[in-house]
């Protein structure tokens, strides 16, 4: 047996376990990221001549319960088509049988290396929008995310802004049209009208917890996935709502304080009480533009004082010229009896 | 008697689902023997390494020590005594092994083993071999702690040894020598080559190297998890020890 050198040693314990992608359209470029139960590799797709990112099942899978995990990705991500998420193209097999799916190769930065270049509050606002616009995309579809956060956001090379890693995402029935930012859909209800969502929700086992601590709602963390629902995801946006707005600027500023309108509006959306929160991501949505627009929030009961404050911050041009016009007539009023 | 490096034979036990503990309880006479060479196959070479720099013996009074101490688990029946809840299997070897030199030290004059006493053949001039490739100064291990360290390295070298031997077996058996090759050229020599440089010296494309290499690191990987299980005695204790050797289960 030959004597392995420490330099050996080590290179074995991090050996990168590259896939063999022949007998596939596909050929290896490089490795991108590892995640929790696949890693994610740069290819080549040759039949049309393009990038892709691949998603190859890299973890053990006695039972089979992780293949079909990933394959449920693949089908999710099949199922939205936004342009919030990133969409894929493909799923098969390599030759030694693990499962991979092929997806849109997306060149950016995740979402907290963006935010430091972001200077103001209403630009990075509008991006948390544009994260909440694929979320209740998702929602619409009858599916839950169940792991959003920052880690899982990225901002493309033009502005595009992508939710992704939907690996822990989840089926729920298909909600009927225009009741879907209304009713919460819970994921034990009965899957009638559920389609494919009657085959697949339901595979997470009930007491088993998953997401990630920060994020997860208290219902998540409880390891009660048979009666989540989209509120669990709202406090989940609650969170990364919180940490779009505080995240410090580059330079090594600090973030943005959250005003007592959006400290209100996060306390409501990450309420330990699922009936407490928005009942929809529409809802927290709607409040965000809101808030933009200077418009009052219904998460937040304001006083005399702020209501004039945000009448004045958002009427400031007309009122200054308004007083601008009394100042100049009552100038002219006393001059004229002078 | 054990062999130094039973190849893993798939089919004559099951032995991703096998451990070494499980087995050592076993009514099955033919499944405790395999535990014992198991075991032994993991274990001598970190163990005799680890009595010769912590006790300082000489070679061939840690051979008679190391042959001893596996006489000792087998007849003393150490394996069934191990509780997974207390402690990990190779602490509890690595303590077993002190407590067995230490009895020893002190009942120095006591009759040595022989005659109808197990005897392992082990390949000792090789571990003496490595000792000397890796020019260790026992004097440099100040405390108890780098002698676990040192202990735990030896571990893991051991059952990497063994399951690089695995990979050349297979390759062996499926005409895969060129597959092997590619995996020593590139892993193993510490050599700092290229994959199109492999792929020249070779005449092949830098693509076949790519693919062949992955291959051998999956089936050399597999062999590692199956060695490891069978050193582990629970799941939980397998994935903890996938995850400290890998960084990471998979």
């Amino acid at each position: 047996m030959a004597f392995l050198s420490d330099q050996a040693m080590e290179r074995l314990r991090n050996l990168e376990i590259a896939p063999d992608f022949s007998g596939t359209r596909y050929s290896l470029v490089r490795f991108i990221a590892r995640g929790g139960m696949g890693a994610v590799y740069l290819a080549e797709d040759k039949t049309l001549d393009r990038r892709v990112a691949i998603k190859v099942l890299d973890a053990a899978d006695p039972d089979g319960e992780r293949a079909d995990r990933l394959g449920r990705e693949a089908r999710i991500l099949a199922e939205l088509e936004h342009p919030g998420i990133v969409p894929v193209h493909d799923l098969g097999r390599l030759a030694d049988g693990r499962i991979f799916y092929a997806m849109k190769f997306i060149e950016g930065a995740r979402i907290d290396q963006f935010l430091a270049g972001l200077l103001s509050l209403p630009e990075r606002l509008r991006l948390f929008l544009r994260i909440s616009d694929a979320v209740a995309f998702a929602h619409s579809r009858g599916i839950l995310h169940r792991d959003l956060k920052p880690a899982n956001v990225m901002v493309g090379a033009f502005g595009e802004v992508l939710v992704m890693d939907w690996g822990l995402g989840e089926f729920l029935p298909r909600p009927s049209l225009g009741t879907a930012a209304a009713a919460p859909v819970p994921a034990s209800a009965s899957t009638s009208a559920g389609g494919e969502a009657g085959h697949l929700s339901g595979k997470t086992q009930a007491g088993l917890v998953v997401g990630t601590p920060g994020f997860m709602s208290p219902e998540q963390a409880a390891g009660s996935s048979a009666s989540l629902d989209q509120r669990s995801d709202v406090f989940s946006l609650g969170k990364l709502l919180q940490f779009v707005v505080e995240t410090p600027l580059g330079g090594g500023s600090a973030g943005f304080e959250l005003s007592r309108p959006l400290r209100a509006i996060c306390g409501k959306a990450t309420s330990a009480d699922p009936a407490l929160r928005y009942q929809a991501v529409l809802e927290l949505s709607l409040d965000i533009s809101r808030y933009l627009d200077g418009a009052p929030v219904s998460a937040h009961r304001e006083n005399w004082g702020e209501r004039f404050l945000r009448f004045y911050r958002r009427y400031q041009p007309a009122i200054l010229l308004i007083l601008a016009y009394l100042l100049m007539r009552a100038l002219f009023v006393i001059y004229s009896r002078h | 008697m054990p062999s130094e490096n039973p190849p893993i034979a798939r089919g004559a036990f099951p032995l991703t689902r096998w451990s070494v503990v499980a087995a050592a309880r076993s009514d099955d006479a033919a499944l405790r023997a395999r535990a014992l060479d198991r075991l032994c196959a993991a274990y001598w070479k970190p163990v005799y390494k680890y009595i010769r720099l912590k006790y300082a013996k000489p070679p061939d009074e840690a051979q008679d020590l190391t042959q001893g101490f596996f006489a000792e688990v087998l007849e003393r029946d150490l394996l069934s005594r191990f509780d997974p809840g207390k402690s990990r299997l190779r602490t509890y070897m690595r303590l077993c092994a002190d407590s067995f030199v230490l009895n020893e030290i002190k009942h120095a004059g006591r009759q040595k083993r022989g005659g109808d006493a197990v005897h392992l053949a082990l390949d000792y001039p090789a571990a003496e071999n490595e000792l000397d490739k890796q020019t260790i100064d026992p004097a440099s291990i100040a405390s108890p702690e780098k002698f676990e360290e040192f202990f735990e390295k030896e571990w893991i070298r051991s059952l990497f040894s063994s399951a690089v031997e695995d990979l050349r077996q297979l390759c062996g058996a499926r005409g895969k020598e060129r597959a092997f090759a590619l995996f020593e050229a590139y892993d193993l020599s510490g050599d700092d080559v290229s994959y199109s440089q492999l792929a020249e010296e070779r005449g092949i494309l830098a693509r076949d190297v790519t693919n062949q290499l992955a291959w051998a690191r999956r089936e050399f990987r597999r062999f590692a998890q199956d060695r490891l299980r069978s050193v582990c005695s629970t799941e939980e204790e397998f994935s903890r020890e996938s995850k400290a050797l890998f960084g990471g289960e998979f």
